[in-house]
């Protein structure tokens, strides 16, 4: 496997198997998953190598899915649930909040809820409505839950198996517009990545680009544009949405003293908002400009057909940078 | 052309009258003193906890508090039926429960007085936490039973509900699984006929609670929850199906709820007195002790000396209770993650300065 170039939706499948082989209590559940392999195909192959008892079809409900996941989890287990896609997430929440973020907590370390929680999210792929959604920031708000979201073959497989081995609950949302986009080597050598750390994926001294999941492809496309015009720009993948790294951001708004944030989801209080403030909070003698973000805006995701047109792109990322870059004071 | 493809019947289960009078010809298993004179000291101590409980609550001792008035004969006779290594999955009326399976009484009153660590206690084990919302213990309870069926341990689950939990979808979606996947669990509903004040005749229009268990194509029943030996037969038989792997089991308890929801509720004003009045009549503990007397296994001597040492033992908990430490300020930071993040840290340094100010420490500003 190693030395063949993967996508990132190969490298989900490729964690999970890796994890199913080191670990008995790992054990994964959801609607579709076996026999079909996932709707998306991200569990392909796996119940047919590791058997029905580790690999488990469940019946329709998400609330069960995650209900089951929490008792499973408090018993040492550690489930990897899917939920379809991310629109279907909510009847899960109940489970979440009120149980999976507080069961270490509430029991003062007596019992842990160590379960994974997978969706894809994320627009792009001319989906049908409630498929189209990003609303991590409904759950990186939550107190005890992890969210993590990779942006590549490499971080998928790596953080994936981070999230696995983790003590705490974490939910993993997989960015289905860049499942196929790219082929990069992964090596299946089961090092699982940090969840506790951003990723600078490219480093400069004008502007800080910080962005996740789909919208880290954009990003670098706008680095590279901006590059050519002259201006430099660090790009940053925050990867774990809670909690966040802020440390790796404030060094690099330190250094480069301006900072865009570009995420897909709704601006209002969207993890925009949290970045900007904390940089405000505790940057504010760095910035030479305010921070900028650039977003979804404040409506419900439009059907497929104008997607695009509410989908942040490489375009509007340059605009923002030039407009930093022009900030008098 | 029509045919009937389905039949389904709920038996109930009661061998004793109101008055504790045997109903007919009892079992073998009911013709020696035990279990029955545990069961009932048990049911002694659960009423004596409980309205200690309340009476801490009323002088700002203790925080609200859910009574288990009316419900002893049920949380005695399923814990007491549990095997160390089962796993009880509690709703918030189950202390009783939690007692009799090892927990300090000191660390369940320390839970309804606002501190984490009465969900702590070593003797915990794997049970979980009290469940506050409704019905979402019955689908971890069906995880727990994944876990004990995945690793291959012969052991059962046992969940508790009341009657207005049965109206939620969690419930109905554990009952589905818990069939689907034949899991070892037992889920006993608590059925004292009032959700805070939503009467039992306005959740639902179908006649019994177990016949929902038709529907996941698993076993229910109804068993008088004031009836300790009826439960002891129905109780005990689910569990053992459960261990043995022959499937989960749905049974309905009807009970009354002798007290208010919770000590932040006053039933008078939606719950007719005459009910209440009629519903005392048929209480659990009054009932065992009458059939005890009547077996010549308990008399009023052994009653006066099983009080005063109940009390003892109720007393010496809330001591306990009240001399607790107070919790280290670090507790609330330090159990949130596996290892605490670097934000998280400096809130619990800022929590640190806060808590000595408001002890009037040397911080204050």
């Amino acid at each position: 496997m190693s030395d063949t170039a993967i996508t990132l939706l190969e490298a989900v499948n490729l964690a999970l198997a890796r994890a199913l082989e080191e670990d008995a209590d790992v054990l994964l559940l959801g609607e579709d998953i076996g026999t079909n392999g996932g709707v998306f195909r991200a569990t392909a192959g796996l119940q047919e190598r590791f058997g029905e008892r580790r690999v488990i079809d469940t019946p329709l409900a998400e609330t069960m899915i995650a209900g089951l996941s929490v008792g499973m989890a408090t018993q040492g287990l550690r489930p990897v649930a899917e939920i379809q896609f991310m629109g279907f997430i909510f009847p899960a929440f109940e489970h979440l909040v009120a149980h999976a973020a507080r069961m270490r907590h509430r029991t003062r370390s007596r019992l842990t809820c160590p379960l994974v929680l997978r969706a894809p999210f994320g627009g792009g792929i001319h989906a049908p409505e409630h498929h189209s959604e990003s609303t991590e920031a409904l759950l990186a708000h939550i107190p005890g839950l992890k969210v993590v979201v990779p942006s590549s073959p490499a971080r998928a497989y790596g953080l994936l198996l981070g999230a696995i081995r983790s003590d705490d609950p974490v939910v993993f949302l997989e960015p289905k517009r860049i499942y196929r986009a790219t082929k990069t080597l992964v090596e299946d050598d089961g090092r699982a990545l940090p969840l506790d750390t951003c990723f600078t994926l490219r480093e400069g001294h004008d502007v800080t680009l910080v962005s996740w999941g789909a919208m880290v492809s954009e990003t670098l496309s706008a680095a590279d544009r901006l590059a050519d015009a002259g201006i430099s720009c660090e790009v940053i993948d925050v990867a774990t949405l809670n909690p966040i790294d802020h440390a790796t951001l404030l060094a690099s708004v330190a250094k480069t003293g301006r900072c865009v944030i570009i995420h897909e989801a709704p601006r209002h209080g969207g993890l925009g908002a949290e970045i900007a403030a904390s940089l405000a909070e505790q940057a504010a003698g760095e910035l030479k400009a305010p921070p900028k973000r650039v977003t979804g805006h404040d409506t419900i995701m439009p059907y497929y057909r104008n997607e695009l047109l509410y989908l942040p792109d490489t375009d509007d990322i340059v605009a923002a940078v030039h407009e930093l870059m022009e900030y008098a004071g | 052309m029509h045919e009937v493809r389905y039949h389904g019947e709920i038996r109930f289960t009661r061998y004793l009258d109101k008055d504790g009078t045997p109903l007919g010809e009892l079992p073998d298993w009911a013709h020696q003193a035990q279990p029955w004179v545990d069961y009932y000291q048990q049911m002694v101590l659960a009423r004596q906890l409980d309205t200690k409980a309340i009476s801490l609550q009323r002088t700002g001792q203790l925080g609200t508090y859910a009574s288990l008035l009316g419900a002893e004969a049920i949380d005695v006779v399923c814990a007491r039926l549990m095997q160390a290594e089962d796993v009880l999955v509690p709703y918030y009326r189950n202390h009783a429960m939690q007692m009799i399976r090892g927990v300090p009484i000191d660390q369940i009153l320390l839970y309804w007085g606002g501190d984490e660590r009465g969900s702590a206690a070593a003797e915990m084990g794997k049970d979980l936490p009290n469940a506050v919302p409704i019905a979402t213990q019955c689908l971890h309870a069906c995880g727990v039973a994944t876990a004990l069926k995945y690793r291959g341990q012969a052991q059962a689950v046992l969940t508790m509900i009341g009657d207005g939990g049965t109206s939620k979808g969690d419930f109905m979606e554990a009952l589905n699984v818990a069939g689907a996947w034949q899991l070892p669990v037992v889920f006993i509903i608590n059925n004292n006929q009032w959700a805070i004040s939503v009467p039992r005749s306005k959740q639902c229009i179908a006649p019994t609670l177990a016949q929902k268990a038709l529907g996941a194509g698993i076993r229910g029943e109804q068993v008088d929850g004031n009836d300790a030996l009826a439960l002891h037969e129905v109780v005990g038989q689910a569990l053992e199906r459960a261990r043995a792997g022959k499937g989960p089991t749905l049974i309905e308890a009807l009970s009354y709820r002798l007290s208010d929801h919770t000590t932040a509720d006053d039933a008078t004003r939606y719950r007719p007195s005459e009910e209440l009045k009629d519903a005392w009549q048929r209480e659990p503990v009054a009932r065992l002790r009458n059939w005890l007397h009547r077996c010549s296994w308990w008399d009023e001597e052994r009653e006066n000396a099983w009080q005063a040492e109940a009390k003892r033992m109720i007393d010496t908990a809330v001591e306990q209770y009240l001399a607790a430490e107070p919790q280290p300020v670090d507790d609330l930071y330090d159990h949130l993650y596996a290892e605490c993040p670097p934000a998280l840290a400096e809130q619990r340094e800022q929590a640190r300065h806060k808590q000595a100010r408001q002890q009037g420490g040397q911080d204050h500003e």
